[in-house]
């Protein structure tokens, strides 16, 4: 069974559900439903038109759910006949979701949820899953999401940048359970770009492409970090990145740039080296330079100063990184590096041990804890032969 | 079946045999410990006793209710005294003997040298739910 195409036909169906007069959770629910039904009945017996198969179960559930709900509340005047579908497009239905489903009143995790639910075509279970959280538990957080955007109006323009940031935390979640929810940012953005014109838009979508493009050179077989300067450059996704780039490149044209295009300009800078040596940093601290002019985020001044190591030298790094917040989230670890470089390995040993104890994934802390105990033989050794030398 | 906690600590337990740091352990044999944990999940995962399992981090707050309308009270980081908790697994065992088998074999772990760390595992109960036979025959 195809389940991309029957993710892909979600919010669509939706969006007749809507049209022909349900409200959206309601609408939303139905469809939810449709979606494991198909999951259960198209293997066995596919069905010849799939988004007619959707909109007519789903209407037919939205009408046993009105139904029940009138019963209940002892009122039957509603919809019986169905209602002629209006005259909007699909496109339309689809970008309307996409903005109800990042909108400002929701905190990110619903909005989240509701997305991968609503846009995606994830069925609850699948998206509890992923976040490793019991299923009643998203299911929950999904209905009360729904609750919160009940008086939005469906028919209102949203605010893109809104929806990039939800789109931008799914892919950084990643793929720890069974959906890859890296994949899935990214069929979402595309599905995106290809209903919205935006430089943004295609400035995320080429800056996930870049770094998914790189994600089989990212983990050691046993499990372990690869740091960037020690990936093997062979197991890049050349495809990937001739796509990201291009897709970078006509974005960066329209002269509109904004934050998702400058990182992505980053990130292309970095698949474009041959060899970690040959990495332009040059460049790299310029669109860094940018980021901070456009963002003003001490994240971005943290990772421009490893950029300033790159290209001025380690001195110049640890200078730039003097006057940032040593609280900020992998200070340590920027500063071990640095350090190292500028050829004090016993402060790098030290600080590559704090930004362990401080770090917030389980392979990034080996990595950091690896990195303390590489540099403390090598003070061990050293201090050896220093002694033995002595004794001679 | 039974459920039971393994607790391992960051300060705390009983002092291990094998008792030096991780970072001044060579970066071979934190990859060989790295993998003994991941082998051990794996394998419990397959005989069906695995429940669930995460590390924590070494930092931490105390917090307390302080009073209507008040933000609570926080204190922290934690004092160097302190128990510390570095880490969590549930199993769900046939017997005590079962779950003591396993809390010794994690125990076992390598560290330094690639010889085990000895390190003291706090085995918890948990208390089951409430009984389904309600009639006390003495």
């Amino acid at each position: 069974m195809d389940e991309a195409l029957l993710r892909s036909l979600t919010p669509s169906v939706i969006g007749v559900l809507v049209r022909r007069g349900a409200d959206f959770a309601a609408a939303e629910d139905a469809v939810q439903e449709a979606l494991i039904e198909a999951l259960r009945v198209w293997p066995a017996d596919p069905p010849r038109d799939p988004k007619g198969w959707l909109v007519t179960v789903a209407w037919r559930k939205f009408l046993d759910a009105t139904r029940a709900d009138a019963a209940r509340r002892r009122r039957e005047d509603l919809v019986e006949d169905q209602p002629p579908p209006g005259p909007a497009p699909a496109t339309d239905d689809t970008l309307q979701l996409y903005f109800l489903c990042a909108h400002p009143s929701l905190t990110p995790a619903s909005a989240v949820a509701l997305t991968l639910r609503a846009v995606g075509g994830l069925t609850t279970r699948q998206i509890a899953e992923a976040y490793l959280v019991p299923e009643a538990t998203m299911a929950q957080r999904i209905s009360r999401a729904k609750r919160t955007v009940s008086g939005v109006r469906f028919d209102r323009p949203g605010d893109v940048a809104t929806v990039l940031r939800v789109l931008y935390l799914v892919f950084n979640e990643g793929y720890s359970g069974d959906v890859d929810l890296a994949a899935e940012a990214i069929r979402l953005t595309r599905q995106l770009a290809a209903v919205i014109d935006h430089p943004e838009v295609s400035g995320l979508l080429a800056l996930m492409l870049l770094h998914h493009a790189r994600r089989a050179a990212r983990t050691a077989p046993d499990g372990s970090l690869v740091p960037l300067a020690e990936q093997d450059r062979g197991l890049w996704d050349t495809a990937l990145i001739a796509e990201g780039v291009a897709i970078l490149q006509a974005a960066l044209a329209r002269d509109r740039l904004g934050e998702f295009q400058a990182q992505a300009a980053v990130a292309a800078l970095h698949c474009d080296a041959p060899t970690a040596e040959e990495t332009d940093w040059v460049q790299i601290v310029e669109w860094y330079d940018e980021l901070v002019r456009l963002t003003d985020s001490p994240v971005v001044r943290l990772n421009r100063a490893v950029a300033v190591g790159e290209a001025d030298g380690p001195r110049a790094g640890l200078a730039a990184l003097a006057a940032l917040d040593d609280s900020l989230p992998r200070h340590p670890a920027v500063a071990a590096y640095l350090h190292e470089r500028d050829g004090d390995p016993r402060t790098a040993a030290r600080l590559y041990a704090e930004a362990a104890d401080r770090a917030p994934h389980l392979a990034e802390r080996d990595h950091l804890t690896r990195q303390a105990a590489r540099l403390n033989a090598l003070l061990r050794r050293s201090a050896e032969s220093a002694s033995s030398a002595e004794d001679r | 079946m039974a459920k039971y906690l393994l607790l391992k600590h960051y300060r705390g337990a009983p002092a291990a045999v094998n008792n030096v740091p991780m970072d001044r352990w060579t970066p071979e044999e934190i990859s060989a410990h790295v993998q003994y944990m991941r082998d051990f999940a794996d394998r419990l995962e397959k005989s069906g006793e695995y429940v669930g399992g995460e590390a924590l981090a070494p930092e931490g707050t105390w917090v307390r209710y302080d009073g209507e309308g008040r933000p609570p009270v926080t204190d922290g980081p934690f004092a160097e005294t302190k128990d510390l908790i570095a880490g969590w697994m549930v199993i769900d065992v046939d017997s005590y003997e079962r779950a003591v088998e396993l809390a010794g074999e994690l125990s076992a772990a390598p560290g330094a040298g690639g010889e085990p760390i000895h390190e003291w595992l706090e085995l918890r109960p948990f208390l089951a739910p409430q009984p389904t036979i309600d009639e006390c025959h003495g």
